[in-house]
């Protein structure tokens, strides 16, 4: 039954209609990411904007794991920090998880738990879960699988969700297998029927419908990166799996079996090959690229740093290569699970000696496609490692997105000679500045016509890829590759402007996105203060970042790291702007909060 | 004045002369035994018709991989790092497999640090004619141990060997590696004959060539010094190689040879010296080389030999055409089947 917070001031909060969060606690392994993404996606097909955020251990099964699902009307997609519907099934951490609410929030727990007794502030809701899936589910056997269903029924009666749009959503999250379909559909109605005739009706949370979600997906990054890889023609891929990496090249490897056969021998027209390590992964990648392959791979943290010596020669050999590092929380081994941008800095850098890459920083799942798709033309235009920095959070939570549109663009395979266009060429050297942008024209391994052969290697070279120890030849090829890397500038993605055109401005990247899209609007209304924002999007930085900070008083650099390595990047490039950099730093491996990025702006201005 | 006609300079099937396959002129120490193994692939490539573009020839670093740079100019080349041509070759095998791929390692760079790919680049079957230099130490990093070195073998100022070796071979064979050999680069006779026939092989070929340091590991204590070498060596066979474009019967001694027919339809064939050999039986052959090595004694020859065996781009179920050059319009797909994925993920 439920019962009625005893405070006057824990129902204080009104009736929250289209803006609450919910999270469950349960255990990894336990089934319940089925019964989680069935209770986000019905609120999303009742057209209420929604994200749903797993928080999950780096274990296999049995420790204790969270799901957090926030709808709101506006759109708003950052974690909120606060909880509103509690859902308890797990007894290892049910005392910190009452403990952890707010007053006045409804709290829906497996009744033997007893949880009623810890605090009077809440609205307890005892569910005798394990009776109502008895009565449900004719199999005892299943009785475990199907168990976290019963509270996406009790949830949704107690929220006002529509049970012919739970039941569509469980259709559609077991895709067609009747018998699953029929046992967790049962499961759901107990626990709706179950609701509606024991628990007390709650009025403070609210789901009605809207039309904010038409036409809209559910993703996340992972797959939205594969889908932008496959759409790339990626010919070859070497990986080694690592969290939270693993599911772009699983996911390609399932995309790319329906769309990337050869219609009349059924064979692949990609190749996806595990390696041994993410060594051999970056060497897969450096001499596919070189031989002429859309080459890539997709790793996090720990992967780049082992790939950082094949980086290294690609940069300086000049092979094109796709690298994907879906930043987990490091350093070292770190947390696993837990998301960071703490790799900017590995990634911009990555390798000894001068290395600069060019580096993608998707903030929505459109651009997680987009960015990935794009990364190909620009490996092959500029022949060098691009990396899309991704991390946890856009990677693999379930993020609303409009659909992706079809990438029309012919592929830049870049400065390739071929045999026709090597007899063209009078003069040909493989490192020569012809066009004086840095780039230097190629020939792929195979090409006939007897005069397109060069040697590759890592050490110095001069401009027809001769081994050259001489000092002005070696400067001369550093600074022409900084000057290619500047050439990139051209290319890449632009960042984003938004604001009135205040003093005052934000910048950002990546996931920390929508914390700050949010943390601008609670600015203004709450706080008085408007606020300009520019999110980047690409290094090398264009001159659009530059003006931004100059046009403005002050700039409060947004990121997820505790030391700010944007900010330090930007230093870097821009070092007569440095002391107009204020970091906002979030680095506690959960997804940054609008919160976080209001108080610390407030804190100092105060 | 009498002028003497200067002999036509011969060339092969493709028009080219020997000087073709030629690269830069080396660099390494006079004497050194990876030059000598070099020479044999500039004959081996001629002789078997390699038309140069289509060769990538790979390395990682250390002496043993500079040799690239000395063969097939008109090839491509690929310096890369340490240990690491095994994953760069895979690479460019799967970017495209019309490629013929030749490595030139060291022991040091395939037993140490590139042990690892190595392993995997057998288990894979990689298109590759694979060669360790094998010196024992560590060249150009002046004259360290490597992981092939001799127990009881010393460095030239005196220090021991106490750790047990690898021998790329019988750890090739224990993979199923399908084609193993090794030879020795004072013996170019044969080293021709295992090249040539390595060529003509489709999955990985590895061959491990004894190949002196002159300058850090030639002095009599040292089992990889040329003479201790030239002493130690057995020959397993007498080997003889009868490329695809000939069509010669060749006479052989009833009960005396083999011969194994190799997939571009050149035929190698063996006459056992001293004691009967089964290239055929890999756990028999691995015995053999254990027992002889304990002996003080190397075996040189092919070891192991078996056609047929599925290679990466069967494991990989891709298409024949090079993926490097495929069209666009065949890898990328159309507007409907986004259309279709974003419809699944409404
Ligand atoms: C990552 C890395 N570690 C170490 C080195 C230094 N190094 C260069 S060559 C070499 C050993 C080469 O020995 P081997 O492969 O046996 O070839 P050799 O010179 O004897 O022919 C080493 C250790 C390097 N280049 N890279
Ligand atoms: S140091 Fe040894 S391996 Fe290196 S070139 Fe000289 S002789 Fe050859």
């Amino acid at each position: 039954m439920l019962t009625q917070p005893s405070t006057s001031e824990c129902v204080g909060g009104g009736t929250l209609v289209n803006d609450f969060s919910i999270e469950v606690a349960t255990v990894n392994g336990s089934g319940s990411q089925t019964a989680n993404t069935v209770l986000m996606r019905t609120i999303f097909q009742m057209g209420v904007p929604v994200t749903g955020k797993n928080l999950f251990p780096s274990n296999i099964a049995g420790l204790p794991t969270w799901f957090q699902i926030r709808a709101n009307h506006r759109g708003y997609k950052a974690r909120k920090a606060g909880i509103d519907l509690m859902i308890c099934m797990n007894p290892e951490t049910a005392k910190e998880d009452v403990a952890k609410v707010a007053p006045g929030t409804v709290l829906i727990y497996d009744e033997p738990l007893k949880l009623s007794d810890l605090r009077n502030d809440l609205a307890f809701c005892a569910v005798p879960f394990q009776k109502l899936v008895a009565a449900s589910c004719p199999e005892p056997k299943l009785h475990k699988l199907v168990k976290n269903m019963v509270y996406v029924g009790v949830a949704a009666q107690m929220i006002g969700l529509d049970m012919d749009e739970v039941k569509r959503a469980i259709a559609k999250q077991l895709d067609g297998k009747q018998k699953a379909i029929d046992l967790n559909q049962a499961a759901v109605q107990a626990g709706f029927d179950w609701a509606q005739a024991e628990a007390p009706r709650q009025t403070r949370l609210r789901i009605e419908r809207l039309d904010r979600t038409q036409g809209q997906i559910i993703i996340d990054g992972n797959t939205a990166c594969a889908l932008g890889a496959m759409f790339a023609g990626v010919t070859v891929v070497a990986w080694y799996p690592i969290t939270p990496s693993s599911s772009v090249v699983e996911q390609l490897i399932d995309y790319s079996k329906e769309h990337r056969r050869d219609p009349e021998t059924g064979r692949l027209n990609v190749a996806i090959v595990q390696m041994e390590d993410e060594i051999a992964s970056a060497g897969v990648v450096v001499g596919a690229g070189w031989a002429g392959a859309r080459a890539m791979t997709a790793t996090s943290g720990p992967g780049i740093s082992l790939m950082s010596e094949f980086i290294g020669l690609g940069y300086f050999a000049e092979c094109p290569g796709v690298f994907v590092n879906v930043t987990r929380m490091g350093p070292s081994t770190g947390l696993p699970t837990r998301t960071s941008q703490g790799d900017v800095e590995l990634c911009a850098k990555c390798s000894h000696g001068d290395t600069l890459h060019i580096c993608l920083y998707p903030g929505t799942m459109e651009e997680c496609f987009q960015f990935t798709y794009q990364a190909f033309d620009l490996a092959e235009r500029f022949q060098t490692p691009v990396f899309v920095v991704s991390d946890l959070d856009l990677g693999m939570q379930n993020w609303a997105s409009e659909p992706f549109a079809y990438p029309e663009s012919r592929y830049d395979r870049g400065k390739v000679l071929d045999e026709a266009g090597l007899k063209a060429v009078v003069d040909w050297g493989r490192y020569k500045d012809v066009d004086g942008d840095g780039i230097c024209y190629r020939t792929l391994p195979g090409t006939p016509g007897g005069k397109g052969a060069y040697f590759t290697r890592g050490t110095g070279h001069n401009p027809y890829a001769l081994y050259s120890e001489k000092p002005d030849e070696f400067k001369a090829t550093v600074d022409r590759l900084k000057r290619k890397f500047m050439t990139a500038r051209d290319y890449v993605p632009k960042p984003l402007l938004t604001g009135p055109g205040v003093s005052r401005g934000i910048l950002a990247y990546g996931s920390s996105d929508p914390a700050v899209a949010e943390a601008r609007d609670i600015l203004v209304e709450q706080h008085g203060k408007e606020t300009d924002y520019l999110r980047v999007r690409a290094l090398p930085f264009t001159p659009e970042l530059e003006a931004f900070i100059e046009g403005h008083e002050v700039v409060y650099v947004v990121e997820q790291n505790r030391d700010g390595q944007m900010a330090g990047l930007i230093r870097e490039f821009y070092p007569q702007w440095a002391t107009k950099l204020r970091k906002v730093l979030h680095y506690d491996s959960t997804a940054i909060t609008a919160q976080t990025v209001v108080d610390q702006i407030n804190a100092f201005e105060a | 004045m009498t002028t003497s006609a200067t002999a036509p300079v011969p060339t092969n099937q493709l028009g080219l002369t020997k000087q073709d396959y030629v690269g830069a002129k080396s660099t390494l120490c006079p004497g050194c035994g990876h030059d000598a193994i070099t020479a044999q692939i500039i004959q081996a490539a001629w002789e078997m018709n390699l038309e140069p573009h289509r060769v990538a020839k790979l390395s990682g670093i250390g002496c043993s991989s500079k040799t690239p740079t000395y063969f097939m100019s008109q090839a491509w080349g690929f310096n890369s790092v340490h240990g690491r041509a095994a994953a760069v070759c895979t690479g460019a095998a799967l970017a495209n497999r019309s490629l013929l791929n030749i490595v030139a390692s060291g022991d040091g760079d395939s037993m140490s640090i590139g042990m690892g790919q190595l392993v995997h680049m057998i288990r894979r079957n990689v298109p590759v004619v694979y060669i360790i230099e094998d010196n024992g130490v560590y060249g150009l990093t002046k004259g360290q141990f490597s992981a092939t070195a001799d127990v009881g073998s010393t460095l030239k100022h005196g220090d021991v060997n106490e750790i047990q070796p690898i021998d790329p071979c019988t750890l090739a064979m224990e993979l199923g590696c399908g084609f193993v050999a090794r030879s020795f680069s004072g013996n170019p006779k044969q080293l021709g004959t295992i090249l040539k026939a390595a060529l003509a092989y489709e999955g990985t070929a590895l061959i491990d060539v004894i190949s002196p340091c002159v300058t850090f590991n030639n002095h009599d204590s040292s089992t990889k010094s040329y003479k201790n070498a030239k002493d130690r060596e057995i020959p397993l066979q007498e080997l003889g190689f009868i490329p695809y474009y000939d069509h010669e019967e060749m006479e052989l001694d009833a009960g005396q040879a083999m011969e194994v027919g190799l997939p571009d339809g050149s035929r190698l064939t063996f006459r056992s010296v001293g004691k009967d050999f089964d290239v055929t039986d890999r756990l028999k052959a691995m015995k053999e080389i254990h027992e002889a090595h304990a002996r003080g004694e190397f075996l040189t020859g092919i070891f192991h030999i078996e056609t047929g065996k599925p290679i990466l781009h069967d494991y990989t179920h891709t298409v024949e055409e090079p993926l490097a050059t495929i069209a666009q319009d065949k890898v990328k797909p159309g507007r409907e089947v986004l259309e279709a994925c974003m419809r699944e993920l409404m």
